[in-house]
């Protein structure tokens, strides 16, 4: 190509990722670097009416957040959400692959679709429909559970089971997604290993153990990482199903960040709240990543 | 044979249980005020009303808010559009000084969270004055590194003598993406288009915290206060979340091989 050819792709380069680029300047990497920042201050509502209220403080904010009884209420809410939706979403989405992807099920696709269904659709408003799914007196879920003869639970309204109901709306809601993440993991698996174990004599359950399940395990690890970090962000769940009640039982980090700082106008608190929240997201995301590193490292 | 049926019956039973909550929204949202309040929960309206959705659209204002979200996505698929096809280009196929350090960046820019910088952004928003507007929910649907990644997959596919033959023709870097670039990437302007208006038409905590303007509320920012307001009126509360999930999930019914198949080719890819 000749020397303006060159020179003209060039420009052309930076003119047509110039735009995105400026925009992801400007309102994505500029705030989170702000948001650090922002921990650093006492930013509150004076500050917000004057900026010359502000002060830098440190890692105060951080020292009081450890302090707050309300920010660990938080934080082991959302680990109570990671311990209770992660297994949860994994075997109802695998569950789900495996149906859709066996081939001696009619219509696939039809239970495809339905299966994601939860997933496309709108949050708050499913959040809305099981709020009233799980009403204590008129819920369909206490019906059923009446059906099998079980006593009725007040979900939202009894701190010990409003997280386990809030994981499961959030089970029902994502696991369609996690189901085509497993979904093509399973179309890796070549279909002649699985007709020769068939031909071996092995049961579909051995088949399932020995043949399938292998071949979804990176499946599986990212499956979970992403629950873990959903796990992270959960706010609209406990905005809409519970405030965040009972007696703060449905907090979460994100939430908190929201009151700190939208809701009160601590700012400053709140940004520190966010920084805690990345390294928590971080930590999901690359610990396991580095941890399987350094296990295959050790094995071979 | 049996084992046949008997999978497929398992397939359908779950089918059943994951679309029975919102089969239950769509019947209740037909009940009477105050029908589906009684036990056992009847499961059929027994005398089918419009009158929830009536007292949503007369009362409650939700034309406006239908017709918030339907702009407010279709802007921001637009915008989206404009700015992630051509970067998702140029990061795939132009050769220009600081490309690779650029993708590398924004890879890594991948691993944090949007809700990270959200207290700046409403400060910086503020500032420029974007705060409870259309502009401000709109603004991050214009960095969106994920629909680059996205473009820059789908193009690199694009084979470079394509490109070649075009400049030997005359053409200028413009033609070539307009004429001969967007043509290819056609598949994947329609899921990212899609992946937008969805995302958009369902995001809730950034309008929430950008829009103090009751009139300028979208759906689920307005379902959500409504259900403050009117927690014990279950049927009225089922018509919003009908008229705030419904479109979209048409959208997903009609487009789902696109959707579920842009999904399948990032996840195998990826």
């Amino acid at each position: 190509m000749n020397r303006a050819g060159i020179r003209a792709e060039r420009r052309a380069g930076w003119l047509f990722s110039a735009p995105a680029l400026l925009a992801i300047a400007l309102f994505f990497v500029l705030p989170t670097i702000a948001s650090l920042v922002l921990s650093l201050t006492d930013f509150d509502i004076y500050a917000l009416a004057d900026i010359r209220n502000l002060r830098f403080v440190g890692l105060a904010n951080y020292g009081e957040l450890l302090g707050d009884p309300l920010f660990r209420t938080a934080l082991g809410n959302t680990l109570w959400f990671v311990v209770l939706g992660v297994p949860l979403v994994v075997t109802v989405s695998l569950a789900a692959a495996i149906l859709v992807n066996e081939r001696t099920v009619a219509w696939r696709p039809v239970w495809r679709v339905a299966f994601f269904a939860p997933y496309v659709a709108t949050l708050v408003a499913t959040a809305v429909v099981w709020k009233y799914l799980l009403h204590t007196r008129y819920g369909l879920v206490n019906y059923a559970l009446g059906g099998l003869g079980l006593p009725p639970v007040d979900w939202l309204g009894d701190p010990r089971w409003a997280i386990p109901a809030i994981t499961l709306f959030v089970a029902w809601k994502s696991f369609g997604y996690a189901m085509l993440i497993f979904l093509a993991a399973l179309q890796t698996v070549p279909r002649e290993l699985d007709e020769a174990a068939r031909i071996d004599g092995a049961g579909w359950w051995a088949r399932l153990r020995h043949v399938t399940l292998p071949a979804i395990v990176p499946a599986t690890g990212l499956v979970a990482i992403l629950t873990i970090i959903a796990m992270f962000q959960l706010f609209a769940e406990p905005y809409v199903m519970t405030e965040g009640g009972p007696a703060q039982s449905t907090i979460t980090v994100l939430y908190l960040m929201f009151e700190e700082g939208f809701q009160w106008w601590n700012l400053g608190t709140g940004a520190a709240v966010a920084v805690v929240l990345f390294v928590c997201i971080l930590a999901a995301a690359l610990l396991p990543a580095l941890a399987m590193r350094l296990w295959r490292a050790r094995r071979t | 044979m049996i084992a046949r049926r008997a999978m497929t019956a398992l397939a359908a039973l779950f089918a059943a249980i994951t679309l029975a909550p919102l089969l239950w929204m769509v019947s209740v949202s037909l009940m009477q005020p105050g029908d589906a309040g009684q036990f056992p929960p009847p499961l059929i309206p027994a005398d089918p009303t419009l009158a929830n959705y009536r007292e949503l659209f007369a009362a409650q204002g939700m034309g406006a808010f239908l017709v918030n979200s339907l702009l407010i996505s279709t802007l921001a698929t637009v915008l989206a559009l404009l700015f992630t096809l051509p970067a998702g280009y140029a990061f795939a196929k132009l050769r220009f000084p600081g490309r690779i350090a650029t993708v590398q960046t924004l890879l890594a820019l991948l691993l944090i969270p949007g809700q990270i910088g959200m207290l700046p952004l409403f400060l910086e928003l503020k500032a420029i004055g974007l705060v409870n507007s259309y502009a401000g929910v709109l603004v991050p649907w214009l960095a969106g590194i994920v629909g680059i990644f996205l473009v820059r997959q789908y193009a690199l596919s694009i084979p470079d003598e394509l490109l070649e033959a075009a400049r030997i023709d005359g053409a200028s870097e413009w033609d070539v993406f307009r004429h001969v670039v967007l043509p290819i990437l056609r598949p994947a302007i329609a899921t990212l288009a899609l992946f937008v208006f969805l995302g958009s038409w369902n995001d809730f905590m950034w309008p929430l915290i950008v829009l103090s303007d009751h009139d300028l509320y979208t759906l689920p920012v307005a379902l959500a206060s409504l259900g403050r307001e009117r927690a014990q009126d279950i049927e009225l509360m089922m018509a919003g979340s009908v008229v705030t999930t419904v479109p979209v999930l048409l959208l997903f019914l009609a487009l789902q091989r696109q959707f579920i198949g842009g999904l399948l080719a990032g996840s195998v890819k990826g």
